[in-house]
């Protein structure tokens, strides 16, 4: 008898550990699903009111380009999910970029910036399409003088980072940090992974399993944000390098950093060369192995995972409900004299 | 002449090597943080169910070691005193500092 019991307590106390576990786990892998609490900000540069204001009027002032026509709001405009919805940057006089305009939205929580991760912090960022001759075509040092002699800018310059200056540090950390506050609001997704299942279709919920199983989306497209940074030779084809270009290390040939799909259905075409309208010819390439699936260093997470029609369309439904309301901005229509 | 007590503690030095297991589990280096002497070994191991790299731009301690499926172990000789700092080409959120002696 003692023996059986002993059993009975052994055998009882491993099903506690096990579910014990199993909830443990569930929780984990709910909890990287869900919004942040805090906007990561580095130590030299917190955000505040005077700083966001300033980062805000440099953001959507055309006279930080040269001939004055192009404001960084131009490419990443937040009616057009922070991208501009055409496949190529526009810069001035017309000149296109080599690549599609990324969103700004949440890129406070990518560790990588560009489409080829060349800078590391949105400080780092910041100046690049100012200076790039295909964007603003700016020179940074004119651009330091005129602001310097725009009473408007020196006063907000002087209240945001006083006794700094106007200095290309400056200028770099205050259009970071209005860039570091277009984060995304609730999404219906964001609900049902709290479990409010009801808040997102059946179709979503299947597409949803999809993404996280089957699909492997979720190998790249991971976290909150739905994206984990990584970069990688999609297949696409073309004549970009991608971040080899950066330094000639194999696994960077033609690869790019995997976009967050936040807000996404607002900010098509899509990848880094803007060469797919929709959401659904997206999934349908990544998730049948790439457009040139014979090509040197595609990506091994490029697979074709046999995916149903059913079950991409499902991936699609459930892509769009990661998009929230539209982040209310106040869109300046006047600068600083 | 004077070359053979340096020939003797290299040999001696190379007698003592060990290897650091290093895995690459959940997207992250373990351990993060390793202090090794000249002459060990960094045995790369990769935990997850996709590919991962891990490389260094170390000037005497340079390495890449290029795609490693999973399951695949990989081993590295450290080469020369130095901190080093290890990435995966892949995931730039990885991060495997190295001291070595």
């Amino acid at each position: 008898m003692n023996l059986e019991k002993s059993f009975r307590v052994l055998f009882l106390s491993l099903f506690v550990v096990v579910v014990f576990a199993k909830l443990a786990n569930a929780t984990q892998e709910i909890k990287k699903w869900l919004r942040p609490e805090n906007i990561p900000v580095p130590v030299d540069n917190k955000i505040t009111p005077a700083r966001v204001e300033l980062g805000k009027l440099l953001y959507f002032d055309p006279s930080l380009s040269r001939d004055g026509t192009i404001s960084c709001a131009n490419c990443h405009n937040p009616l057009m999910g922070w991208s501009d919805n055409q496949p190529k940057a526009i810069g001035v006089e017309g000149r296109e970029g080599p690549r599609n305009s990324p969103t700004v939205l949440n890129t406070a929580y990518q560790i990588r910036q560009f489409w080829d991760g060349r800078a590391k912090t949105l400080e780092e960022q910041a100046l690049g399409p100012i200076q790039a001759d295909v964007e603003m075509d700016m020179n940074l040092d004119f651009l330091l003088s005129k602001l310097n002699k725009n009473m408007g800018y020196v006063a907000l310059f002087q209240r945001a980072y006083p006794s700094e200056g106007i200095t290309d540090k400056t200028l770099a950390k205050a259009i970071a940090t209005f860039e570091r506050t277009i984060v995304s609001t609730e999404a219906p997704f964001d609900k049902f992974i709290q479990g409010d299942k009801e808040f997102i279709s059946k179709s979503a919920q299947d597409g949803f399993k999809v993404f996280i199983g089957k699909a492997h989306c979720a190998d790249c497209h991971d976290g909150f944000n739905f994206t984990d940074g990584s970069f990688h030779n999609i297949a696409l084809g073309g004549r970009d390098e991608g971040r080899y270009k950066i330094k000639k290390r194999a696994a960077w040939f033609h690869a790019f950093k995997t976009p967050t799909l936040r807000d996404i259905v607002k900010s098509a075409p899509y990848f880094h060369d803007g060469s797919v309208k929709t959401l659904k010819e997206a999934t349908t390439i990544c998730a049948t192995g790439g457009r040139y699936p014979n090509g040197k260093n595609i990506s091994t997470f490029i697979k074709d995972r046999n995916l149903s029609e059913t079950e991409i369309d499902n991936i699609v439904e459930f892509m769009k409900t990661l998009s929230g309301k539209t982040l209310t901005v106040l869109i300046p229509t006047k600068f600083p004299q | 002449m004077n070359r053979v007590p340096i020939l003797i503690l290299v040999v001696l030095s190379f007698l003592g090597a060990k290897d650091y297991i290093v895995d690459q589990k959940s997207k992250t280096f373990l351990p993060a943080k390793i202090s090794a002497k000249v002459g060990d070994r960094l045995v790369f191991k990769n935990s997850d169910s996709f590919s991962h790299n891990a490389y260094s731009d170390d000037e005497k301690n340079e390495f890449d070691i290029g795609m490693q499926s999973p399951a695949q172990d990989i081993a590295v000789e450290l080469k020369a005193p130095a901190t080093i700092a290890v990435e995966c080409a892949i995931h730039p959120n990885m991060l495997l500092t190295v001291e070595v002696k």
